[in-house]
């Protein structure tokens, strides 16, 4: 393998790590807390929500926008250090 | 000035700003038609992504639907939001590095085969014209209500406006139009909502509202609609009805299936470079994370007004709006036990109220008695919402019919010129089929909306993340992954939705498992026969792999070309 090929495949495999990371979270807050423990989490009371509820209707839908953006900052960093940014 | 007159001015100046925008941004090459030159800023085609993308369902029907199924309403809400996670991580930043014109136009180059290709383009025009039927309607439904013209004069209305710029302008007319469209409509949805929460809560940002107190009383307003819906024997509101199972399905099947719309991806091909492509769809989750966050709250003000207005009230002292919807039929009030008194219950037997959920985003100022010109905003967003819908989608069809088909295999060699002529001339039939449909709906668009979701769950998501993560995917794998999947979910959904193949009820669903949340299934079996078959079969050649490596790093993504 050359160089180049060797840093290409270093910059996917960093961008694999980042995506399994931020789908995991993904994956926590909407089908977990949303859903499979929805009724656990209700227990907890935040303000007038219980906490299960707030996930599925508010809490979910607040952590997906931050995913992306924190997603848009790893990966411009990522691009810059691997010369790929433009 | 009266409702009417209200609403008159502000239809008239909004498709004022629509036709101007238009003549502004006429389309001079195919370039221009199909991803407006690719030079569209990131915040800009944030804004109209989510115009594209929040419809008349989104805008007049989710928070009803929500205020009629409480928790269960849950998975639009995460369903719709969490696909654009999916669409940023997964699929915008690689596809707008290949970079060329449509959903198809990737299908068909990755699978190196015009078989694939074809399959993607009649997936994509079963996808479009179902949602698009339904639009037109919209529009149509919003002018009879508040102009009062027949439903059929609005939905003509409709399509000459939307004619009008989506034959001029193509993807640059209808990315501008529709940067207009989410001001009017988020502005439209935002200021009831505000109102409303003020008087219930006081306070004025909903999202806060839904989980505050109710003013002057001790109690917080979810633990006091919770028990006002018990108490009349519905399920408590922050408890939904259905199975686990079924809700985790519909959500999977709603977040794939909105990463995989042809209409919401190709958004993505009209920014200068990946890195934009990326921040546009933060953008767009956030402009629509306004009205998904909203629409809950809404929902919550809604059916406790309703509740509260209504049960066990005497008929005769009911607010005018309520015999203003009884006209429409979307409120019907049937007397059992004739005490004059208006019992809603959750006891079928016993109730005596039927309440259109369609009715409670238009309805809701109304019933909240907010000043007239509230009510005529609510009018003019909801056509922003159907109007910008209408024209993505019909975009994605006249780009099928003109690139996909006539471009890419009929006739190779025609001018960029002649291309373009094609692609207005597509334009227009599309617009003319859609209106027919409005005009004459048939009576599975409600239906088939759903199936819309499941249909590109199934087709276009496994296709698209295998030939950009799997590089050995070749298009045997490929076109058997896609055809499986469209094929058992239509046969899901036309055995239990229209009773064809022996039909069945919820009873013989398999696993428990609702036709709108079937995609899930179908997506998995699509997944499942790719990977076997594409084992068994040839690796693709060589520079298809090539291919692969270069979608998979950022730099260089010129604008997009045709060849």
């Amino acid at each position: 393998m050359d160089t180049k090929q060797k840093k290409a495949t270093a910059y996917w495999k960093e961008n694999l790590r980042y995506l399994i990371i931020l789908l995991s979270i993904w994956f926590l807050v909407s089908f977990g807390a949303g859903i499979l423990f929805k009724d656990a989490l209700n227990t907890i009371r935040i303000g007038g929500f219980g906490l299960g509820f707030w996930f599925a209707q508010q809490g979910a839908i607040y952590v997906f926008v931050i995913l992306i953006f924190v997603y848009v900052r790893l990966m411009n960093k990522l691009d810059k250090k691997f010369g790929y940014d433009e | 000035m009266d409702v009417q007159s209200w609403t008159l001015l502000l239809v008239i100046i909004s498709f004022s700003i629509y036709i101007g925008i238009a003549i502004w941004s006429r389309a001079s090459s195919t370039s221009d038609f199909y991803i407006a030159g690719g030079h569209v800023p990131a915040l800009a085609n944030g804004l109209a992504t989510a115009a594209d993308w929040m419809s008349a369902a989104s805008f007049l029907g989710m928070a009803g639907l929500l205020s009629f199924t409480g928790y269960d309403g849950s998975v639009y809400l995460m369903g719709w939001t969490g696909g654009y996670v999916l669409l940023a991580l997964l699929l915008a930043p690689y596809l707008r590095k290949f970079g060329k014109f449509t959903v198809p136009d990737f299908i068909g180059d990755r699978y190196y085969s015009n078989i694939t290709r074809t399959v993607a383009v009649v997936c994509a025009l079963l996808v479009s014209f179902t949602y698009v039927a339904g639009q037109m309607r919209g529009v149509g439904l919003v002018f009879s209500r508040f102009l009062e013209v027949p439903i059929n004069t609005g939905v003509m209305i409709g399509m000459i406006i939307v004619l009008f710029y989506a034959v001029l302008g193509g993807m640059k007319g209808i990315t501008y139009t529709q940067v207009a469209q989410y001001c009017v409509l988020i502005f439209a949805f935002m200021v009831p909502a505000i109102f409303i929460s003020i008087q219930i809560t006081g306070n004025p940002i909903p999202q806060l509202g839904i989980g505050a107190e109710v003013l002057g009383e001790n109690i917080s307003l979810l633990d006091k609609l919770d028990g006002l819906s018990t108490d009349l024997g519905f399920t408590a509101y922050t408890n939904g009805s259905k199975a686990m199972i079924d809700v985790f399905c519909i959500t999977a099947a709603l977040m794939v299936g909105t990463a995989g719309l042809p209409h919401v991806i190709v958004r993505f091909f009209t920014v200068p470079n990946v890195r934009d492509a990326r921040k546009s769809a933060g953008y767009a989750l956030l402009f629509i994370a306004i009205l998904y966050t909203t629409a809950p709250a809404v929902a919550v003000f809604a059916r406790t007004n309703l509740l509260e207005t209504v049960s066990d009230q005497p008929y005769e002292n009911m607010p005018p709006w309520f015999q203003k919807w009884e006209t429409t039929g979307l409120i019907v009030f049937n007397d059992k036990n004739n005490d004059g008194l208006i019992q809603y219950v959750g006891d079928a037997d016993k109730n005596e109220l039927t309440v259109d959920p369609d009715i409670t985003v238009l309805a809701n100022p109304e019933i909240a008695d907010l000043p007239n010109w509230v009510i005529a905003l609510v009018a003019a967003g909801g056509l922003a919402a159907a109007l910008s819908t209408a024209a993505g989608l019909l975009l994605v069809i006249s780009t099928s019919i003109s690139h996909d088909l006539i471009k890419k295999q009929w006739k190779p060699n025609i001018t960029d010129k002649a291309e373009l002529v094609y692609a207005r001339l597509s334009a227009v039939v599309a617009v003319c089929i859609a209106g027919y449909f409005g005009i004459n709906p048939p009576d599975f668009v409600a239906a088939t909306v759903a199936l819309a979701f499941g249909l590109a769950a199934a087709s276009f998501f496994p296709a698209i993340i295998l030939g950009i993560f799997y590089k050995k995917m070749n298009k045997e794998g490929a076109t058997a992954g896609m055809v499986a999947g469209i094929l058992v979910m239509l046969f899901y959904m036309l055995k239990f939705k229209f009773d064809m193949f022996g039909g069945g009820g919820p009873e013989d669903w398999w696993f428990g498992i609702s036709p709108e949340g079937f995609g899930t299934i179908a997506m998995l079996l699509n997944f499942i026969v790719s990977l076997v078959i594409s084992t068994y079969t040839k690796d693709p050649p060589e520079e298809v792999q090539q291919i692969v490596e270069t979608i998979r790093l950022p730099k260089g993504a010129g604008r997009a070309r045709s060849h």
